[in-house]
């Protein structure tokens, strides 16, 4: 698509673009290049020196079983943060549509999370779920559920879980509302006519015609759970205990900040690149072309 | 609503409480936390009403008056980090967006396409994913511990550009030809016209991005060493490192609102722009 009007200068348009283009040159397209070189490269442990050591970084991260169990990890918290976080904020949303009084009030307070730093919901959520002195974990003790996310894997996991979920509610939610209001009424009204209940007319037309939102939100929330939850795990577990909250980004940050490991963590990120390229094909192919907003 | 039942117009509003009341329960309990002594929490069960020590935690925590075991950095020198690395992060991408918006979209030049690519390809990978060497370039630019390191890099992804590119698709020709008409360069037309026609655009990626830069967790975790340079952000986060019963919970819950009352406020008070500044720039 072009404008049939255009303005005429050899130099303005390079001039204006200079500013964009300097930034990503510098912050973006260097650093992605050096993090593909590095990725075939072994430094040693004080930057001396650097070798060329070709696909070596990936064989030995390929073979590695905490690699492998990060991307275990990672599989494991994306699937329950997406499913858990995408049913919770359906349900919300579609009775959000049905109601007529109230709803900017519900809204305003279901949107609170997207403004919560994820590292501030962290650090709540594990007080709440804090072994010694966490309300929610006393009450779990009371129950006969003994919390101790610092000691048990699951509990951890489930911590981080839950905080993510909490964090992305608001963006699923909104995103479900708005797929749900550009349905048309008269669809739903003419099933009614036709003697359909409510559920019925929620399985049969709103959940159909929602599939895009809904695969469109499920790779957002992939994304989301792959990259933006490194601070809720930095914050709440801090990988551990042991490594079994360790996704990926974590791994990544940990091998080339603690472990100082670039040759593997500049090949972890080329990885995740990787990741995040298909997923952006993916959501191009599948997604744009069936969704008419 | 197609029909009237009064038992599913009951179980939606009992739904969407109960919803309600898991959303804002983590945030009820971190302020009833904030308004009383370190020793009244510690004492589990902890009291479910707010006390009469708020004014206590907050003092301390924005002056840095806690005995927190890993830092005692004032969260008032925070916040003003935070904002001011928000606003710079904000402003910075907004103004680069709307200048490259204009060229690509009013202008023909040799390697368009390839400068819409390589900007384009900057809203695949966020920095997550580059930071070791995103980190190097900082670092040799002895941008570490300032401002510019704190944000510079932040600027340099690409979601505005397309809203804006996308908004100025829709602004009809009859107006450059009007402009042209009457005179005016594409820096005049740009200045009067265009700028005025995308305030709504503007605001609502101003939400966004206010909310992104404040945010932010893991680029000023690296590029921040000193106390003085920590977004309140990660300064919360330091306050943790001193185990589960030497921390003043009472310090780091008020942290905690505080945190979270600039963006809250954005959010809530921009609501209207907010929702479709997400919607668009998302789709």
């Amino acid at each position: 698509m072009e404008k049939r009007v255009l303005f005429r200068s050899r130099w303005l348009p390079w001039a204006l673009l200079l500013p964009q283009l300097l930034i990503i040159g510098v912050f973006f397209f260097w650093p992605a290049g050096q993090a593909l070189l590095q990725s075939f490269q072994q430094q040693d442990t004080f930057g001396m020196s650097t070798e060329w050591v070709g696909l070596e970084n990936f064989e030995r991260l390929f073979s590695d079983p905490l690699y492998l169990a990060s991307f275990k990890t990672t599989a494991y918290f994306s699937v329950l943060v997406a499913v858990i976080g995408l049913s919770l904020a359906l349900l919300m949303a579609v009775f959000a549509d049905r109601i007529v009084r109230g709803v900017m009030v519900y809204r305003t307070l279901l949107i609170m999370p997207y403004a919560v730093a994820p590292a501030v919901a962290a650090v709540m959520w594990v007080f709440m779920f804090s072994p010694s002195i966490g309300p929610v974990a006393w009450a779990l003790e009371r129950v006969g559920i003994p919390w101790n996310h610092l000691l048990k894997g699951e509990h951890a996991m489930a911590l981080i879980v839950a905080a993510a979920i909490w964090k992305q509610f608001s963006y699923n939610f909104l995103f479900f509302v708005a797929g749900l209001q550009s349905i048309p009424k008269s669809l739903i009204e003419a099933a009614a006519i036709d003697g359909a209940g409510p559920w019925r007319r929620f399985w049969t037309i709103q959940f159909p015609l929602l599939s895009p939102t809904t695969f469109f939100l499920l790779v957002m929330n992939v994304v989301y759970a792959f990259f933006d939850t490194f601070a809720i795990v930095d914050a709440a577990t801090s990988g551990g205990p042991g490594k079994e909250t360790s996704i990926l980004v974590y791994k990544v940050y940990y091998d080339g900040f603690k472990a100082m490991d670039l040759g593997s963590s500049a090949a972890q990120s080329v990885v995740l690149m990787g990741i995040v390229i298909a997923l952006t094909v993916i959501q191009f192919r599948y997604v744009e072309r069936k969704v008419n907003y | 609503m197609v029909e009237r039942r009064l038992t599913l117009g009951i179980l939606a509003h009992v739904v969407l409480c109960l919803g309600v009341i898991l959303i804002v329960f983590p945030v009820y309990l971190a302020f009833v936390a904030s308004t009383h002594t370190s020793q009244e929490i510690v004492q589990a069960p902890m009291p479910i009403l707010p006390g009469d020590n708020a004014w206590a935690s907050y003092k301390a925590a924005l002056l840095g008056e806690g005995a927190g075991g890993g830092s005692q950095a004032a969260v008032g020198r925070m916040m003003w980090v935070s904002l001011v690395s928000a606003l710079i992060i904000t402003i910075g991408k907004i103004a680069i967006s709307l200048l490259s918006a204009f060229a690509i979209v009013y202008f023909r030049f040799p390697f368009k396409m390839a400068c819409f690519w390589a900007i384009f390809i900057t809203l695949m990978l966020p920095v997550e994913v580059r930071i070791g060497p995103t980190y190097q370039v900082v670092a040799d630019l002895h941008m570490l511990n300032g401002y510019a390191g704190l944000t510079v890099p932040l600027i340099a992804s690409a979601t505005a550009t397309f809203l804006f590119r996308q908004f100025f698709l829709t602004v009809p020709d009859e107006l450059v030809e009007a402009a042209r008409m009457d005179g005016a360069g594409p820096m005049r037309f740009f200045k009067d016209v265009l700028v005025p026609l995308s305030a709504t655009s503007i605001a609502a990626l101003f939400v966004i991005q206010f909310i992104y830069g404040w945010n932010q967790y893991l680029w000023p975790l690296l590029v921040t060493t000193k106390e003085d340079m920590y977004p309140v952000v990660i300064g919360i986060k330091r306050m943790l490192s001193g185990g589960d019963a030497a921390n003043d919970w009472n310090v780091v819950m008020a942290t905690a609102i505080l945190a979270m009352l600039p963006p809250v406020l954005v959010v809530i008070l921009m609501q209207k722009w907010f929702v479709k500044g997400l919607v668009d720039t998302e789709k």
